[in-house]
C-alpha cells in the first residue's frame, strides 16, 4: 500500500490530474483555474502540463461554464466544472436544474450528462459575503441530480475520481476549510464507493452525522462526550444525495439516537431528511426523537459572528445532553 | 492621440489636448479638489491593505490607479442621482459622502453591507458579478415612472461585462430607455483573467449593437472621466436613453489581498502603466496651468495622512458585532423561524455567559 501525506487541496489537484491522464476526454473549466491555478490553487500546474483545451479559463460568467459543460457532454466530453465560490453558483442555476438535470430524461437516455461541478462550500475561514455559503439542499432537492461531499484528503482523491467516471452529473461539494489539512492518502486502492456513509468513530450512545466541514467539528464532539462519559459514532455522510441509509440505518438501531449535523440553514435541508427518513425506517428502534444541528435561518452572517451560526462542539453536545436525557 | 476612439482631455504628462466632442468645464479650484480626493482615496487603500495585512480586515479590494475614473465619475453625479457599485468603488463610496469607515465594514466582516443605501444615494456593494446594474436598470425604471429629473450610474468590471445580467440589463435599458450610465473599468484583469478573454472587440463597441452609444475613456484621465460621465448623465435625465462607458485603465495592485499577481502578469507592463498614473498627472497639470505650490500639495498629503490614522482608529474601534443582530431585518415582518433561531441563541449565549 503505497500512502502519502498531503492537503485535501493537493488530493483533489491529484485527483484531477489521474483523471485527466486516464480520459483524453476529460477537461476543466473554470474562472481563473488556468495560469493562477484557481483561487484555492486546485487546478495547479494542471494547465501548463495539459495545455489551455483542457485546462481552460473561460470568460466569467457561470451560467455559460455550465451551459456549455453540457453541449460538450452531449458531444462526448467529460467537463469538470468549477465554481469559484459556492455563492457563485447561481447564476449556472437555471443550467444545472433545467438542463444538467434533466437531459438523460428528456433524451430518453440517449445523453448521458457526465459531468462534475466543484463547488468550494461551507464557511469557517472568515470571508466576506457569499463565500462561505452550503447550497446543497437545492440540488439535493432536484431529481437528475447527484450531490457528493468529501472530509478527508483521501476521500478528496478518490471521490472526484470516481466522480469524474460516474455517468451522471455531479455537485461536488468540498469544504473549504479543510483545504489546508493534511492526511494520508492511499494512491493505490480506492476507500469505498462514491456514495458510501463511513463511520469515522465507533460508538454506542448517539449516531451523530454530518458532512464535509462539520465530520471534524463531530469528532472533536465526541472526545469531549466521551471524556463525560457518552460514546457518539460519528458517521461522514460523503452521499448526500443519494444518502446511504443502510448504513444510517444500522448506526442507529445500535444507538438509538440521531443527531444530524449541517452548516446550511435547517429548515428543509439534508438533516431535515435524515431525521425525517431515519424516524421512519428506525420507528422501533428511536429511544429518542432525532435532532438536527444546524445554521440558523438567516443569511450567512458576516464572518466576525460566523462561530456562532456554525454547528460547534456546544451545540452538539447541547443536544447529545438532549437525547441522552430524553425519556419517552 | 494615439487612439483615435479614446477620449483623452489630458495626457500622461499632464498637458491639455482637445477633443471634437468633450471639453473640459472644470476651474482649477474643482481640480485640486478633485486631486485631493484621489489622494485621500488612495490613502484609504494603502492604509486598509495594512489593516489587512495586520489581520484588521478580511479582505481588501485595492483601487490603486483606478482613482481618476472613479473621482472622474463620481464627481459628476448629480446630488440626486443613484449609484450601483461593485465592490471597488470606494472613490465612488467617497464621492457620495459615504463615511470611510462604512467603507471598510465589509472588508472586516462586521457586516454584509455598511452604509444606508438610501441616505447617501449609493447601494450596497454587489459581490455577486452583474447583479447590481439589472438592479440599476430597474431602478432607473422607477425614475422613469416618476418623471424624475436623476439618472442612474452603475458599475462593472471588463470581468464582469461577460456576465449574463450585464448583457440583459443592455438589452432592457435599450428597449425601455432608461435612464442609466453603465461605468465599466476595464482594468484589463478579472482576477487573472485578461480582459481579451472576455472580449474580441473593444468593450465599449459592445453597446452600438445594442442600441446605445458606447464611448472608451482614458480611465486615467480624470478630466476625461468627469466629463464623459456628466454629458452621459446628463443625456439620461434628458430622456436620451443609456450610455456605456468603458473606463480603459490599469489595476495596479492586486485583484484583492488575497491574490498574488505575480502568478500571471510581468512587472514591465505594471511598469508602463506606472508612467499614466492619474494622480500625477493632474498634479502635472496643476503645477503647469495653475501654477500650484508645493505647499498646497503638503497640505493635502498632511490631511491624507491624518485621514489615514483616523481610518484606523476607527476601524480598530469597530466592535464585534452582537451574533443576534444576524436575525434582525432578515424580513420585513415577524418570521417564527427567525425568532425561534433568536430565541436560541439567546438562550445559548445566557448559558456561556453564565459558565
Ligand atoms: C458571479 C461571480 N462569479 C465569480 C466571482 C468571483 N470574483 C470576484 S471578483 C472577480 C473578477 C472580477 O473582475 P472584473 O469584473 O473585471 O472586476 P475587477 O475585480 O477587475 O474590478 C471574480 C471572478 C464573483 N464575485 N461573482
Ligand atoms: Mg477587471
Amino acid at each position: 500500500m503505497t500512502t502519502t501525506t498531503m492537503t485535501m487541496a493537493k488530493a483533489l489537484n491529484e485527483g484531477l490530474r489521474r483523471a485527466m491522464e486516464r480520459d483524453p476526454k476529460v477537461l476543466l473549466m473554470g474562472e481563473d483555474i488556468g495560469k493562477l491555478g484557481g483561487v484555492f490553487r486546485i487546478t495547479d500546474g494542471l494547465q501548463k502540463d495539459f495545455g489551455q483545451d483542457r485546462v481552460v479559463d473561460t470568460p466569467l460568467a457561470e451560467s455559460a461554464i455550465v451551459g456549455t459543460a453540457v453541449g460538450l457532454a452531449i458531444r462526448g466530453y467529460r467537463a469538470v466544472c468549477e465554481m469559484q465560490f459556492d455563492g457563485f453558483v447561481f447564476p449556472a442555476f437555471d443550467q444545472i436544474v433545467s438542463q444538467v438535470a434533466k437531459l438523460q430524461k428528456r433524451s430518453d437516455g440517449v445523453y448521458t450528462m457526465g459531468l462534475v461541478i466543484r463547488l468550494p462550500f461551507q464557511g469557517g475561514i472568515g470571508a466576506i459575503e457569499h463565500h462561505s455559503e452550503s447550497p446543497e439542499a437545492y440540488f439535493a432537492h432536484t431529481p437528475g441530480l447527484r450531490v457528493v461531499s468529501c472530509s478527508t484528503p483521501n476521500d478528496a482523491y478518490w471521490m472526484i475520481q470516481q466522480s469524474i467516471e460516474s455517468d451522471d452529473p455531479i455537485i461536488f461539494c468540498e469544504p473549504k476549510s479543510r483545504y489546508w489539512e493534511k492526511g494520508e492518502v492511499d494512491l493505490e486502492n480506492p476507500p469505498q464507493g462514491l456514495y458510501d456513509a463511513v463511520v469515522r468513530r465507533v460508538g454506542t450512545d448517539v449516531t451523530v452525522v454530518g458532512y464535509g466541514s462539520s465530520v471534524k467539528t463531530m469528532l472533536r464532539a465526541a472526545e469531549t462526550a466521551q471524556a463525560e462519559g457518552v460514546s457518539l459514532e460519528v458517521i461522514d455522510l460523503r452521499g448526500i444525495a443519494p444518502i446511504d441509509f443502510p448504513t444510517l440505518v444500522a448506526s442507529v438501531q445500535k444507538t438509538g439516537r440521531l443527531i444530524a449535523v449541517q452548516e446550511a440553514p435547517r429548515t428543509a435541508s439534508i438533516s431535515s431528511e435524515i431525521v425525517a427518513e431515519l424516524t421512519e425506517r428506525c420507528f422501533y428502534s428511536l429511544r429518542a426523537p432525532g435532532l438536527r444541528v444546524a445554521g440558523y435561518h438567516v443569511p450567512y452572517p458576516p464572518a466576525r459572528i460566523e462561530e456562532e451560526y456554525r454547528p460547534s462542539v456546544g451545540r452538539i453536545l447541547d443536544a447529545v445532553d438532549r437525547v441522552m436525557d430524553f425519556e419517552g | 492621440m494615439i487612439d483615435e476612439e479614446l477620449v483623452q482631455l489630458l495626457t500622461p504628462e499632464g498637458e491639455r489636448v482637445t477633443h471634437p466632442d468633450y471639453a473640459s468645464t472644470l476651474t482649477g479650484e474643482q481640480i485640486l479638489s478633485m486631486y485631493r480626493d484621489m489622494v485621500i482615496v488612495r490613502r484609504l487603500c494603502n492604509e486598509s491593505t495594512s489593516l489587512q495585512r495586520q489581520g484588521q480586515l478580511a479582505l481588501w479590494a485595492p483601487i490603486q490607479g483606478q482613482e481618476g475614473a472613479q473621482i472622474g465619475a463620481g464627481r459628476a453625479l448629480a446630488p440626486m442621482d443613484f449609484t450601483f457599485p461593485t465592490y471597488r468603488e470606494h472613490g465612488i463610496a467617497w464621492c457620495r459622502g459615504v463615511p470611510p469607515e462604512d467603507v471598510l465594514r465589509l472588508f472586516r466582516a462586521v457586516s454584509t453591507g455598511g452604509w444606508d443605501p438610501q441616505k447617501y444615494r449609493h447601494h450596497v456593494p454587489t459581490i455577486v458579478l452583474g447583479n447590481q446594474v439589472l438592479n440599476a436598470v430597474g431602478y432607473a425604471m422607477g425614475i422613469q415612472r416618476d418623471g424624475a429629473d436623476e439618472a442612474v450610474l452603475t458599475f462593472f468590471g471588463d470581468g464582469a461585462s461577460s456576465q449574463g445580467d450585464v448583457l440583459e440589463a443592455f438589452v432592457w435599458a435599450s428597449s425601455f430607455n432608461t435612464p442609466v450610465v453603465f461605468f465599466c473599468q476595464n482594468n484589463q484583469f478579472g482576477i487573472s483573467t485578461p480582459s481579451s478573454t472576455q472580449s474580441r472587440v473593444p468593450l465599449f463597441r459592445r453597446a452600438r449593437g445594442f442600441g446605445f452609444p458606447g464611448v472608451r475613456v482614458d480611465g486615467n484621465d480624470l478630466l476625461a472621466c468627469y466629463e464623459v460621465t456628466r454629458a452621459a448623465l446628463e443625456n439620461a435625465r434628458a430622456g436620451g436613453g443609456p450610455t456605456m462607458i468603458e473606463a480603459y485603465t490599469y489595476r495596479m495592485g492586486a485583484h484583492t489581498t488575497s491574490d498574488d499577481p505575480t502568478r500571471y502578469r510581468v512587472d514591465a507592463e505594471v511598469e508602463v502603466w506606472k508612467h499614466r498614473d492619474p494622480i500625477e498627472r493632474i498634479k502635472a497639470l496643476l503645477v503647469r496651468e495653475y501654477q500650484t505650490r508645493p505647499a498646497s500639495f503638503e497640505a493635502v498629503a498632511e490631511e491624507a495622512e491624518a485621514f489615514a490614522l483616523k481610518l484606523r482608529d476607527d476601524v480598530l474601534a469597530m466592535g464585534r458585532p452582537d451574533p443576534l443582530s444576524m436575525f434582525d431585518h432578515v424580513y420585513a415582518e415577524p418570521h417564527p423561524l427567525v425568532e425561534e433561531g433568536r430565541r436560541e441563541m439567546a438562550a445559548l449565549l445566557a448559558q456561556e455567559g453564565a459558565h
